[in-house]
């Protein structure tokens, strides 16, 4: 034992270069808010580096640090994916923003991908899902599904994305069900099984009987499912948690965003943009729709995500008023991208106020 | 077979070789581990502890993550050595970032010289102000301060993200929680060419050495050590015990303040809500595996930024889940205290009580 651990302690005391792989593979590293194993947003991105890994084979090497905080150690987690020679970093959470932005200053020669930030630069570029059409989807269920008349969402941070994700559910709502209230409950936090589900037992106490949710555990499903609810859940397939009360899940799909760039990158085409994905790229689904819905709220599901999906609907299409009466998006005007960025109001019959 | 016997005083060579010993059983262990994983142990434990030095950038980036937990160490062994039991470093840090940016987004079109200095006084003062609170009720209703610390501590973290989401929030940012980027002339200078060490750390030293001084040269050092070692003894020779609560409260307040402004104003560069990943909680290890002592922390604080980083870099270099880091983490903190155990008790072999 004396003998094994002087060894192990001369090894270390020699510095023991660790051995660099060759650089022939095209390198592609992740970072992680969360850890992979959260069921949600960042089990859904490593989902997406699996499959990326799996396309290229052995001509790509993939690496990830998960559960980096948002705070100083971002930017230090990205220099040092930058210096371990990955000729492409996805940074996945908007408070990577700002890090992202620094390191790719310092790399010009590496390509950097933010997803759901507003910056970008000569080799960094952002990515976001079109969250709103599955939100607009799943606003139709639950405003059919309803008795009560009152549906809840579980808001994580009011910014613009959320804000969006509301107006839009609950104009579909109200397209199949004129008499249809929402209540709104923020959590501030992206994960918070506590809190989320603190949030899903308010509004059900307060009548709510169908639960949105911009959060990304399954807590709100768990707790629907015991009191006899309804939950839509959300960025990964959680139908497993609440057999009966789920209704389908959004699913993010990052998969063909990830191959994308990366052939971008690898054949020099690359130029960093703003990019939206949504049903149309297969970035988002309607995972495992329940058996028990009835037939005419099945019906209208898979009728609404055609429409969207074949571009035929667009939920932002004018005309449109916020809550306070003033025409926010004119007749004949569809919201383009950048302004989809930057939503800020209640649509009309929402009765609350953005938190300020 | 064998007992358990109390030492009649702690062994002077076991406090020494404590820390050797906990570190030759985790290399045991976490060979181990490695091992049982598939993953090379040599390579393992020379990415987890060596790697973090080996250049040039990770030591200026292990010498940015030690700062903020030197400084929250040094103000926590102090309130300890006074039997302070502040648990409240992460809030007074906390505290300190939000004073600081109040101060710090009031310069944020301006190159005033004062700008930078104003900022840091802002942060130091607001951890001060945190660290009063509990102090004031301790000493005026004798309440509970390892209970009142941790309340504060959850209280300055809604602050602060109520802020962010409000007054300090970027009018510009798109409405994300973020305050605006801060304005050159209010960042703290940095230090070296590469790297990201910024004045925020040498403060962190020079604090250290200067607890240093005062807990070993001066008289309220010395009022301190008596005070806490025996409390009894220190009101009998007519020591002003609120007096050394208020001095030691103040200054782990101040520190912690401005190790959370030197965030914001340093490597950060603006307020977010995740302005710390729990540095006034692992202070208290810090604190603790420095064995209460300004210098000890200096090594302790190294030690764990080494840690810290180690853990990144394993995932990038070799694919160990951070899980599996973790667990690493935990048999060597593990091992350090439970080899302190050494210090004051001995194994020895068990003898039949004469009758």
């Amino acid at each position: 034992m004396k003998l094994k651990s002087l060894l192990v302690g001369l090894g270390l005391l020699a510095g023991v270069a660790t051995v660099q792989a060759a650089d022939d593979p095209f390198k592609v590293g992740f970072v992680y808010v969360g850890p992979v194993g959260d069921l949600g947003w960042s089990y859904e991105h490593d989902r997406g580096r699996q499959e990326l890994q799996e396309f290229f084979g052995d001509k790509v090497e993939t690496t990830y640090v998960e559960n980096v905080p948002e705070g100083a150690d971002a930017q230090r987690v990205i220099t040092q994916l930058a210096k371990a020679g990955n000729d492409l970093i996805f940074s996945t959470s908007f408070g990577f923003m700002n890090p992202t932005l620094k390191v790719a200053k310092r790399f010009p020669n590496v390509t950097f991908e933010h997803a759901t930030g507003y910056k970008r630069s000569k080799n960094m570029g952002t990515y976001v899902l079109r969250t709103y059409e599955g939100r607009y989807v799943s606003g139709i269920a639950a405003g059919m599904l309803t008795e009560s008349n009152t549906i809840g969402y579980i808001g994580s941070f009011p910014i613009p994305e959320v804000i969006r994700d509301i107006n839009a559910s609950y104009m579909a709502a109200k397209s199949v069900n004129p008499a249809v209230t929402m209540k709104i409950v923020w959590v501030n936090s992206w994960y918070d099984p506590g809190k989320e589900t603190d949030a899903a037992n308010a509004l059900m106490d307060q009548g709510v009987d169908v639960l949105l949710q911009h959060t990304d555990s399954p807590a709100p499903l768990i707790a629907a499912e015991k009191r006899g609810a309804r939950a839509i859940g959300q960025a990964s397939d959680q139908s497993s948690f609440a057999p009966n009360a789920h209704v389908f899940s959004v699913r993010d799909d990052w998969a063909p965003y990830y191959i994308k760039v990366t052939q971008e990158v690898m054949d020099g085409t690359y130029e960093p943009k703003d990019f939206w994905g949504g049903f149309q790229e297969d970035m988002l689904s309607l995972a495992s729709i329940n058996d028990n819905l009835p037939k005419n709220v099945r019906a209208k599901i898979d009728e609404t995500y055609d429409l969207i999906n074949s571009g035929k609907f667009h939920p932002f299409t004018g005309p449109i008023k916020d809550n306070k009466g003033n025409i926010v998006v004119p007749e004949g005007h569809t919201l383009s991208d950048t302004e989809l960025a930057q939503v800020n109001w209640y649509v009309e019959g929402i009765t609350d106020e953005i938190p300020r | 077979m064998i007992q358990v016997q109390a030492r009649t005083e702690p062994s002077t060579l076991m406090t020494f070789a404590s820390p050797f010993l906990a570190i030759v059983l985790t290399l045991i262990f976490g060979s181990l581990l490695f091992t049982a994983l598939d993953k090379d142990p040599l390579q393992a434990l020379h990415v987890l502890l060596i790697l973090p030095l080996s250049d040039a950038y990770n030591i200026s980036e292990m010498l940015v993550k030690m700062g903020p937990l030197l400084l929250c160490a040094v103000g926590l062994a102090l309130c300890y050595r006074a039997n302070m039991w502040n648990i409240g470093a992460e809030g007074q840090l906390l505290a300190g970032a939000l004073g600081g940016s109040a101060v710090a987004l009031m310069f944020i079109d301006s190159n005033s010289a004062l700008a930078m200095p104003l900022t840091l006084l802002g942060g130091i003062l607001s951890g001060m102000a945190w660290a009063g609170i509990a102090t004031f009720l301790k000493v005026k209703f004798n309440s509970n301060l390892i209970l009142t610390t941790i309340m504060l501590n959850y209280i300055a973290l809604y602050l602060l993200i109520w802020a962010v989401h409000g007054p300090l929030r970027d009018p510009e940012g798109f409405g994300f929680p973020e305050s605006a980027l801060f304005s050159d002339a209010t960042l703290l200078p940095v230090l070296s060419d590469s790297g990201r060490v910024h004045l925020g750390v040498a403060f962190a030293i020079v604090s250290a050495l200067f607890a240093w001084f005062l807990l070993s040269k001066t008289h309220l050092g010395f009022k301190i050590r008596v005070y806490g070692a025996d409390e009894p003894a220190a009101i009998y020779a007519g020591y002003n015990s609120k007096a050394i609560s208020w001095f030691v409260m103040l200054f782990a307040g101040a520190l912690a303040g401005l190790a959370g402004v030197s965030e914001v104003a340093g490597p950060i560069g603006q307020l977010t809500p995740n302005v710390s990943p729990g540095y006034g909680y692992s202070a208290i290890i810090v604190a603790y595996l420095g064995r209460l002592h300004p210098a000890g922390a200096i090594v302790a604080a190294i030690f764990l930024a080494i840690l810290y980083m180690g853990g990144d870099l394993a995932q990038i270099e070799m694919g160990i889940p951070i899980a599996v880091v973790g667990m690493f983490q935990g048999i060597l903190l593990f091992f350090l205290l439970a080899c302190d155990f050494f210090i004051r008790y001995r194994i020895v072999p068990y003898r039949e009580k004469m009758a």
